[in-house]
């Protein structure tokens, strides 16, 4: 296991975003984020992951050009960041569907935002909503659907605005356990099928070990990344192997052993 | 059976059955001879619908009215949305519309006056001043606190600061904009009855005098209550084209 910020990149994968020497610090003083300097793969999923307060989902609003940074560079295949950009798509904690919209406009919204125009962008989303499972829904509400449903919005949202960066939020912190292990099964097919670059906030580790090719263990105070961990897990088996695999518990085991002295 | 005595409809038949109910007991008792019973007061509204007497006023109330309505809410709207948008306007404005709806609102009606006469504008005046300042506190509220994930979202999608407003911002801010907008309706009927009993006795609120003054008090009664009738089915329309132009969602759930 490689234990520098530096070894993230594997000699197989290009780089798809890259951050260099980045700060943060917010209006008021606080350092959300100090000399932080970590390399994402392309065609992967990696997880930021690390107790509350280590600067998580700061660093993934700075990657999506929603917050600036205060020294340092991000840069997304090659280009440096200066805000939002087409090759990046977000994936909200709190969904951020809009309640007046049918899931079809939601899904599609992206494009509507784009100028495509009515009919081609409403087929692109008709295609990510039964993709990820919501056929049928369409014309429903957000208000009528499940938590779970509600995510799977937002990600088809993510998926038909076909950026290359999908950012994601702690996508299922807000759904409710069974729902949630559903929903982590089905994004490794849409990690396999996409071939898209995930980078995927979490504070659970079971989560992070189980979707991740590779996980950013970040710490608190000063902000730093710890170590990457490549869970060398075989994903050919099922689901439920692999949650009784015991490569996948002692990894578990490990990054707990890490970040306990942060919880107390 | 369940389903019927908990229908809402029931209960608002129930609950206007209940205060009607009272007033012609209260009427029949009687506290003062000033205050005529329900029915009495119907059989008078009847005979001013049948004689004509009310559709002839009605008119001089709504032409001030519903003037007046519509300057507050197209104005009243503006400029709560912008003061949401930006923070000079918020500073400039939101102290100005916060004393006005604190204010006794009435006591600036003999100003009102002075300065304008006792026409037309002068009444059209009184209903802005008192429904304007609630419709533009409620957008404005509304606007500034729109969701900051769903703003985030619009940016994150590259939208455009304009489509973020029209896209979001207001759809968003439509049911407490809405909810300034009935108020601030009901505020408006206020004014317009005020302006009718204070400025010059016209419409309804001559309707209302007169009665008063030749002791025809369920005539009187008839008057007052025709009006609540109308701000009612007013403040009720508008609630129904909010549902049909920004919240499809809302009459899904109703």
């Amino acid at each position: 296991m490689s234990t520098t910020a530096e070894a993230v990149s594997t000699a197989t994968s290009p780089i798809a975003v890259e951050v260099e020497q980045v700060s943060k610090i917010y209006p008021g003083g606080v350092e959300a984020l100090h000399d932080m300097t970590i390399q994402f793969p392309k065609g992967q999923l990696t997880s930021l992951l690390g107790p509350s307060g280590c600067g998580k989902t700061t660093l993934l609003k700075i990657i999506a050009g929603l917050l600036p940074l205060t020294t340092g560079r991000v840069t997304v295949n090659g280009v440096e960041v200066t805000g939002p950009g087409e090759e990046r798509a977000f994936v909200f904690q709190d969904f951020a569907l809009m309640p007046w919209a049918s899931v079809l406009r939601n899904a599609a919204f992206g494009l509507e935002l784009r100028g495509v125009p009515k009919s081609e962008r409403n087929a692109i989303a008709e295609k990510y909503i039964e993709a990820v499972g919501l056929k049928g829904y369409e014309n429903l509400y957000p208000h009528e659907l499940s938590g779970g449903m509600r995510q799977r919005v937002g990600l088809a949202r993510a998926l038909a605005v076909d950026a290359d960066v999908l950012l994601m939020d702690e996508p299922f912190s807000a759904v409710d356990e069974q729902t949630r292990r559903k929903f982590q099964e089905d994004l490794l097919d849409v990690i396999k099928e996409e071939g898209k670059t995930f980078i995927f906030v979490t504070h659970s580790i079971e989560e992070a070990v189980y979707v991740s090719h590779s996980i950013a263990l970040l710490l608190p105070r000063p902000s730093r990344v710890s170590e990457i961990i490549r869970p060398d897990i075989d994903r050919s088996i099922s689901p439920d192997a692999i949650r009784r695999d015991p490569v996948y518990l002692d990894i578990v085991e490990r990054i707990w052993q890490g970040l306990r002295s942060y919880v107390e | 059976m369940k389903s019927f005595f908990t229908h809402p409809l029931t209960l608002r038949v129930i609950s206007v059955v209940i205060v009607f109910s009272f007033w012609e007991y209260l009427g029949r008792i009687p506290i003062s001879p000033a205050f005529p019973t329900f029915l009495e007061t119907m059989a008078a509204l009847w005979e001013m619908i049948t004689d004509g007497s009310m559709a002839a006023v009605y008119p001089a109330t709504f032409q001030p009215l519903l003037i007046g309505l519509f300057i507050s809410s197209f104005f009243g709207i503006a400029c709560g949305i912008f003061m949401g948008l930006n923070h000079r306007a918020e500073w400039f404005g939101a102290p100005v519309f916060i004393v006005l709806q604190s204010a006794p609102l009435a006591a600036l009606i003999p100003l009102l006056t002075f300065a304008y006469g006792i026409g037309l504008t002068s009444k059209v005046l009184t209903v802005c001043i008192m429904s304007m300042p609630v419709i533009v506190l409620n957008a404005y509220s509304a606007v500034r606190h729109t969701p900051v994930t769903m703003i985030e979202m619009g940016a994150s999608y590259l939208g455009s600061r304009w489509q973020i407003v029209m896209k979001i911002v207001i759809p968003a801010a439509s049911p407490v904009i809405y909810a300034g907008l009935r108020l601030g309706a009901a505020m408006g009927f206020i004014g317009a009855i005020l302006a009718e009993l204070l400025i010059t006795p016209t419409g309804i609120g001559d309707l209302i005098t007169y009665n008063q003054s030749i002791a025809e008090y369920a005539k009187m009664y008839a008057a007052i209550f025709s009006i609540m009738v109308f701000a009612v089915i007013f403040i009720e329309i508008l609630e129904r084209t909010e549902y049909i132009f920004f919240r499809p969602d809302k009459r899904v759930s109703q």
